[in-house]
């Protein structure tokens, strides 16, 4: 005879029973009930393993700090692995099992672990492990790995699935005055005397019921509905079934709101799960006090549990977690638990470690047995069958009689949660009046009431939270009433400090942190090897690493390893809370920005276009662009090498939208480019385009491109793909901060130009066919780099220059985006009249290879202008950005790598990029350079490449050098040869 | 000398652990030492073993403003890798690489250096060339590294995002002998070394102020009072500027900005490597830790912040990164966030070098790097104050260098130190 | 999270803009000796308390910003658009408007 439900009370639905499994055996609860509610109606006591030693483990808790029943709920790939049992609503077919145990839970194998628990205390495997036993002999991470290949399989609790999460999860924004985080007394208390001062509340609470500590009160009913009501009537926005889960910088607050994990079958077009953020201008935390445990031997059998659960089960779920209980503390507390489960018909001792308790003549009435200076020294069966009692005062216990009991409910003192003000930064203190760790004071707009403010009495946090609101309202520049303030505390015996129980000298396994099994034992291992700082008790042990945090057993550690230093509490320091609260799933805080929608996709205005012309598509920046336009049966290396030779023997048409695109405006746009751009741009005629390169302040190069002049005040630059942003504001914050005395604008029309590379010895041809006026692509009217804004057949309006990235004459026509795919319906079936093709990226990095023309692979960052080989485009007439710079010492040595050529030695051998060159005689080391692109070059006949080796052509002009590729197993000898293989006069492109 | 072993373990399982002394012992401050490292965190302890061990030094002390380990040492992913490859980084992270195989074993302490292979997805043929530019430069100067094709990677890892990603993974850099270890151990372990060779560390020692005599540094006004310094070493990560400014030494090219790393709930073991990637803007690492959390981090939280505390957009940026990779993460929790402040610095690369004043040392400026580079950073640096000149793989590793134009960016970002990470 | 009242546009959330650098550091003319260069580009005061900084508003008006924050508490105390042209046009228009 254990736990049962009782027939008639709390807040579940008798009328709604709900079927679930629980480790495959079909078992029913009620509606309203918490997983763990409904376990320990079923009598089911072990529903656990512990991290280490695979101790048996029951239900400890009724909330988040739960650190026994962490339980598998859900299957297949909504598996939802750590699940703290009492945090779970219970729903129709719900599918629980334990976890980190073998075969289960109430058999596991892994329990000899405890029987070898001697031998693992805290931080063990730093002594061993490290190479063979028992010396430790050998060398390397062998020997450890093997050890660690097992310990993993050991560690970890439960077991996530490796398939995709099927859910999905979404994203809000939330604003208010006052955000109230916990509708206990005192939260939703707060929340109505702050929206009666006309405030916009925003009230949270993790639960599914409104009430807090309301919910586990024996006769509550009546003033929890009546909050309720006046909440419902005051206007405040409440959010249930949603954590707090931190607090932020400037009033911001992250919320996770449980959609759909009560449901057992919800509308798939409902997120599981939404993640809020909230920015407040005033905060309000009412998050309450959490109740402490109390180390002593065997303090983790199924069983136990803190008093305040044992109410919250009696009161709320209706279930009666024993008939013999036993109620052990050191604080007022305990007093209606015991009241409680008498009045619930169970045979009741109250153990308390004070001698005097005050009035007890209510306790007595009830049938309460009540022992005084008494308290648990050891919990005794698999699970709870007895214990062994210890009396006389703390610090000097006996041993004591043996008393029969099926539960034992414990309080140790309360812990206020204030983890929450402490993300922000406000430091704990200790109030050694009430044991525990206090923030009084507010801190930048967070402000704590009730319990969380270590305050015990309903009626003081309900005044608690009234006043917490008047502050919030006049920091909000209300005018308010003054409302008096609630003082800390509220017991009326004081509490008498309790944090472990033992003789002098008797061996016991009494735990602190009781889900990741550390003992007292090991916390004064840690004290005598000196870990005695709170973090290095921390790390150490791994005290409040748990998924519970600590909120149950860090205060306890800390008191421990206080006495053990013989300091206080104060003196041994707190630990530092990190968000969240509480555990919260990675895919909430992702949401929809996931698989195919983690970044935006760039198309261009061509895009549908290219690929009704049969595009395979490429990633460039956030950009798809065509890779290559095979015919039916082709390769993609039959296909670029096809465009790359048709578009040198007659035209080739490529989309060149996505690069960046910016005006360039105003009366000092030319003095402007002049400074940025390395190259003299203050004679740049109205309509001719330049080539420019701009190099970052430190004079290493950051973009190219071509600059257009359209009129006096009016450029238009283009820049590459990659950089389009970069670019932009870096024009910007020369504009803007540098150069504020220069009347220019610089504005992104990235978007609205769609723009089309016509190449080849045809290219003319095709133009002056599709262009308003044929005449306006003549040679003389558009000569090399020359601009003109013109129209093509059927007014489409377009700007169009002659300059060439492919070495042949080209030209760039640019129309607004809209009318790209005309241009294209336009251009294309001109180019098919000369047998051109479509070209795609590959093909154009295949020309620009064979021309020497650079790109992001050789600028990389790290490469000066020299280096690229166009050093001859830094002005040494002008100042511009990177000048002084880039003329440091290091970066004019002539053995720097240069851009370089690259031809196989056997012409029909190959080589990859990303190669290094090396010396002949010296494959091995640094290198003397790499290679940056390589590609079949069909106007050579022959692999060719480019890339940068020290010296550049001069210094290699008779030497073989050696593209080493271990990675890919391969060793090419090549010559280095000038960057320009194609054409190196120019005379196609200028002709 | 009390040595850590399986012996040692049993025989105080038998005999209830009472025979665990102090791992380091607690000395009071002494009025003067030799060389006095200010910083008890991975490097300056690392710097103190090898001054010990490799030079023979006695008379040394670390001083440690918290405890030891305190900073970036319990704030970081715990990444160890080489895969550098700019001149003297290479040579160094490499040095670094091999003492981390030994590092349990020197220090008799586990610290847990788990080679479980670092794999880099790339996305792009392009992404796959610059790979493949570093890893066969870590193959030619003798370190491991491979190209993985997508078959491979699929055997080896299947539960990564084949299927829907937008950035379609293609393949992967790796080197199988990077992994993790134990952070904390890692300055516990160097402390207990250094401690029974005859250092004195020093904690709840904050240094106030540095008392200058000409051109040399004559003493460290301490929170425990003045110590007195033959040579003096910083190395206190996001704290050098005002360690720097204390000395009266002016700017530095350091930018302290804030990082924030990720843990979850632990679980069975859900993922074997180091896996890591960058693409689309965004910069993701994860491995599982032995207690089974998944350890994750991405950006820097972009601005200059000198508090330990994260912001929501960055935990929001990193949990799309996880779930863009590993989208089996969605239902695994985040169980902690918080941050660390990082010394950035203007070209991503670190200072293990000599300062305008005689006897003092810097070694900062470790961006994201530190934690896999302490063993070296310790050698080398104990390396330069014993010798008084820098070891040639280090000679960049100067102040100067910006002055002169050497150039060891890895990720060619330019002197802004906020894209350094 | 941070929040930046951005003259032009509101109170917005940190995410909107980009951080630029230490906004005390006047660039040397052009044609600058290179040490003047080099403290510009590479040297920073790094400082742990109130510091005037850039940022941008690049998901927004894209303005240049002057902010003065706190890099530990992370607490703004002043934003100003950085172009002084800008902020006095601003100003008037506030002037008008009121």
């Amino acid at each position: 005879m254990t736990a049962r439900r009782l027939s008639t009370g709390g807040l579940i639905d008798r009328t709604q029973a709900v079927d679930f499994s629980w480790d495959g055996n079909p078992l029913q609860g009620f509606a309203g009930d918490s997983l763990a509610a409904a376990l320990l109606a079923n009598n089911q006591r072990i529903v656990a393993r512990s991290f280490k030693y695979h101790r048996p483990r029951g239900i400890m808790s009724c909330g988040v700090e739960e650190s026994g029943a962490l339980v598998t709920v859900g299957d297949g790939d909504r598996r939802d692995p750590n699940v703290k049992a009492t945090t779970q609503e219970l729903y129709q077919g719900l599918v629980a099992s334990g976890q980190n145990a073998f075969p289960n839970v109430r058999f596991d194998v892994g329990a000899v672990n405890n029987l070898f628990g001697r031998f693992l205390p805290a931080g063990f495997y730093y002594k061993t492990f490290m190479g063979l036993p028992p010396f430790e002999s050998g060398s390397g991470t062998g020997y450890w790995m093997w050890c660690e290949n097992i310990i993993r399989k050991a560690a970890g609790m439960g077991s996530a699935s490796r398939a995709p999460d099927p859910d999905h999860y979404e994203h809000g924004h939330l604003f208010c005055e006052v955000l109230v985080v916990g509708a206990g007394p005192a939260g939703i208390s707060a929340a109505i005397a702050a929206a009666e001062l006309g405030l916009d509340v925003l009230l949270v609470e993790q639960d599914a019921l409104l009430g807090g500590d309301l919910l586990g009160q024996s006769d509550a009913q009546a003033s929890r509905d009546e909050l309720l009501k006046a909440l419902a009537a005051s206007g405040v926005r409440v959010m249930n079934r949603t954590t707090a889960f931190g607090l932020y910088d400037h009033g911001a607050a992250g919320l996770v709101e449980r959609v759909t994990d009560h449901i057992t079958q919800p509308d798939p077009n409902l997120p599981r799960q939404r993640f809020w953020t909230v920015r407040a201008q005033q905060t309000i935390v009412a998050s309450g006090a959490l109740e402490r445990h109390i180390a002593f031997d065997n303090n983790d059998r199924p069983g136990i549990m803190t008093a305040a659960a044992g109410r919250h089960y009696l009161n709320r779920y209706a279930v009666l977690p024993g008939q013999q209980i036993v109620i052990a503390g050191n604080n007022d507390s305990t007093q209606i638990v015991a009241m409680d489960m008498a009045a619930a018909g169970a045979e009741v001792t109250l153990l308390d470690a004070r001698a005097d308790i005050g009035d007890s003549t209510a306790l007595k009435d009830a049938g309460v047995q009540i022992r005084t200076g008494t308290a648990p020294l050891s919990a005794r069966g698999k699970t709870l069958n007895s214990i062994q009692l210890a009396r006389g005062l703390p610090g000097a216990w006996q041993a004591d009689e043996k008393l029969d009991c099926d539960a034992l409910l414990i309080s140790g003192g309360w812990s206020p949660v204030v983890n929450l003000i402490s993300h922000r930064g406000a430091r704990p203190q200790w109030n050694a009046d009430n044991a525990c760790f206090v923030v009084p004071e507010e801190f930048d707009g967070v402000r704590l009431a009730g319990s969380a403010a270590g305050v015990w009495q309903t009626q003081a946090c309900e005044q608690s939270g009234r006043h917490a609101a008047m502050q919030a309202a006049k920091a909000l520049g209300k005018t308010v009433s003054e409302a008096p303030g609630v003082s800390i505390g509220g017991w009326q015996t004081p509490i008498e400090p309790l944090y472990e129980i033992n003789t002098e000298g008797r061996k016991s396994k009494a735990f602190v942190d009781l889900q990741h099994d550390v003992s007292s034992d090991d916390v004064r291992l840690a004290y005598r090897e000196g870990y005695v700082s709170v973090e290095h008790l921390k790390r150490y042990t791994t005290l409040g690493m748990a998924t519970d945090g600590g909120k149950m057993g860090n205060v306890i550690g800390l008191a421990l390893m206080a006495e053990a230093l013989g300091k206080d509490i104060p003196a041994v320091g707190t630990t530092t809370f990190r968000p969240p609260y509480t555990p919260v799933a990675i895919g909430a805080l992702a949401g929809r920005s996931v698989s195919e929608h983690f970044r935006p996709l760039r198309r261009t205005p061509l895009h549908d276009w290219n690929l009704t012309q049969g595009a395979t598509m490429t990633m460039a920046g956030l950009w798809h662009r065509p890779w290559y336009f095979a015919r039916p049966g082709e390769t993609i290396n039959e296909a670029y090498i096809r465009e790359a030779a048709t578009t040198r023997s007659s035209v080739g048409l490529c989309d060149v939208t996505s690069l960046g695109k910016i005006a360039v405006q105003g009366p000092d746009a030319t003095e402007f480019l002049n400074r940025i751009y390395t190259n003299p741009f203050a004679k740049l005629p109205i309509g001719k385009a330049r080539y420019g390169i701009m190099l970052r302040d430190d004079g290493i190069v950051m973009d190219d491109g071509t600059t257009w002049r359209l009129s006096e005040t009016d450029y238009f630059m283009t820049t590459t793909t990659v950089n389009a942003a970069k670019v932009l504001t870096w024009l910007e914050e020369l504009l803007q901060t540098r150069w504020p005395e220069l009347r220019v604008h610089v504005t992104s029309v990235s978007e609205q130009w769609a723009g089309c590379a016509i190449a080849g010895p045809k290219s003319r041809e095709v133009l002056s066919a599709c262009v308003h006026q044929t005449r306006a692509v003549s040679n003389e009217a558009l000569p090399f780099m020359g601009v003109i804004e013109t129209a093509l057949q059927g007014g489409i309006p377009c700007r169009i220059a002659r300059i060439s990235f492919s070495g042949e004459m080209a030209f760039e026509a640019y129309v607004p985006s809209d009318y790209g795919p005309a241009m294209m319906d336009l251009l294309y079936p001109q180019a098919a009249l000369h047998e051109g093709c479509l070209y795609g990226l590959e093909a154009l990095g295949t020309m620009r290879i064979e021309k020497g023309h650079v790109t992001g692979a050789e600028l990389d960052g790290r490469v000066s202008i020299d280096d690229a080989g166009l050093g001859k485009m830094a002005s040494p007439n002008k100042a511009f950005i990177g000048s002084v710079l880039r003329q440091r010492p290091e970066l004019m040595r002539s053995d720097r790598p240069q851009l370089v050529g690259i031809f196989p030695k056997d012409r029909n051998a190959t080589f990859n990029v990303g190669a290094l060159l090396c010396a002949a005689d010296e494959i091995s080391g640094m290198g003397e350079g790499w290679i940056t692109g390589a590609t079949h070059s069909p106007e050579l006949g022959h692999w060719i490449g480019l890339g940068f080796i020290k010296g550049g052509v001069d210094a290699w002009q008779s030497k073989i050098a050696v593209a080493a590729d271990p990675l890919r197993d391969q060793q090419t000898e090549v010559e280095i040869v000038s960057p320009h293989m194609v054409d190196p006069s120019g005379e196609r492109m200028h002709g | 000398m009390k040595q850590y072993s399986a012996w040692k373990v049993f025989k105080n399982g038998l005999t209830g652990q009472k025979d665990w002394g102090r791992a380091w012992r607690d000395p009071e401050p002494k009025q003067a030492y030799d060389i006095v490292i200010v910083g008890g965190g991975l490097h300056g302890l690392a710097t103190a073993f090898y001054l010990a061990k490799n030079h023979g030094l006695k008379n040394i002390a670390v001083l440690e403003k918290g405890w030891i380990g305190g900073g970036n040492a319990g704030r970081n992913t715990t990444i160890v890798r080489s895969n550098y490859m700019m001149p003297g980084n290479r040579q160094f992270y490499e040095h670094s690489l091999q003492l981390w195989e030994e590092l349990s074993h020197e220090l008799n302490y586990n610290v847990m250096f788990s080679q479980r292979a670092h794999v880099a997805l790339f996305h792009s043929p392009g992404a796959r060339d610059a790979y493949a530019r570093r890893y066969n430069t870590m193959r030619l100067t003798g370190s491991d590294g491979e190209l993985w094709g997508l078959e491979q990677l699929k055997n080896e890892i299947p539960h990564l995002n084949y299927n829907d990603a937008r950035f379609p993974i293609t393949g992967a850099a790796v080197q199988r002998r990077a992994g993790t270890a134990r952070h904390d151990a890692v300055a516990w372990g160097y402390a207990r070394a250094a401690d029974q060779l005859g250092v004195d560390i020093i904690q709840n020692c904050e240094v106030t102020a540095v008392r200058r005599d000409g051109g040399r540094v004559h003493a460290l006004q301490t929170s425990r009072g003045e110590i007195k310094a033959g040579k003096v070493g910083f190395a206190v990560a996001g704290n050098t500027t005002r360690l720097w400014q204390m000395a009266d030494l002016g700017n530095l090219p350091i930018e302290s900005h804030k990082l924030q790393a990720f843990v979850s709930e632990p679980l069975k073991p859900l993922l074997d490597h180091v896996v890591v990637f960058g693409v689309g803007g965004a910069h993701f690492y994860i491995s599982q830790s032995d207690k089974g959390g998944m350890v994750f981090g991405g950006d820097l939280d972009w601005y200059k912040s000198y508090a330990q505390r994260g912001n929501l957009p960055i935990v929001q940026d990193t949990c799309e990164a996880a779930m863009s990779i590993l989208p089996c993460l969605g239902r695994v929790r985040l169980l902690r966030h918080w941050s660390g402040v990082m010394d950035m610095t203007m070209d991503g690369s670190p200072f293990i070098c000599k300062t305008p004043l005689k006897n003092l040392y810097l070694n900062a400026g470790w961006n994201y790097g530190g934690f896999k580079a302490s063993p070296a950073s310790g050698w080398y640096f104990a390396d330069l104050i014993a010798n008084d000149r820098p070891h040639e793989f280090i000679e960049h590793f100067s102040l100067d260098r910006f002055t002169r134009g050497v150039i060891i960016d890895e990720r060619g970002a330019g002197p802004d130190p906020k894209l350094h990470g | 999270m941070i929040r930046i009242d951005c003259p032009f546009c509101g109170l917005r959330d940190h995410s909107e803009f980009s951080y630029g650098g230490d906004a005390s550091i006047n660039y040397p003319p052009l044609d600058a000796p290179a040490e003047q260069w080099h403290d510009a580009v590479f040297l920073r005061e790094n400082i742990r308390g109130r510091q005037l900084e850039t940022w941008q508003h690049t998901s927004g008006c894209r303005m240049w910003l002057n902010v003065e924050r706190d890099t530990v508490s992370h607490e703004i105390f002043a934003v100003w658009p950085a172009h002084r042209g800008y902020g006095r046009v601003l100003h008037a228009e506030k002037e008008n408007t009121e």
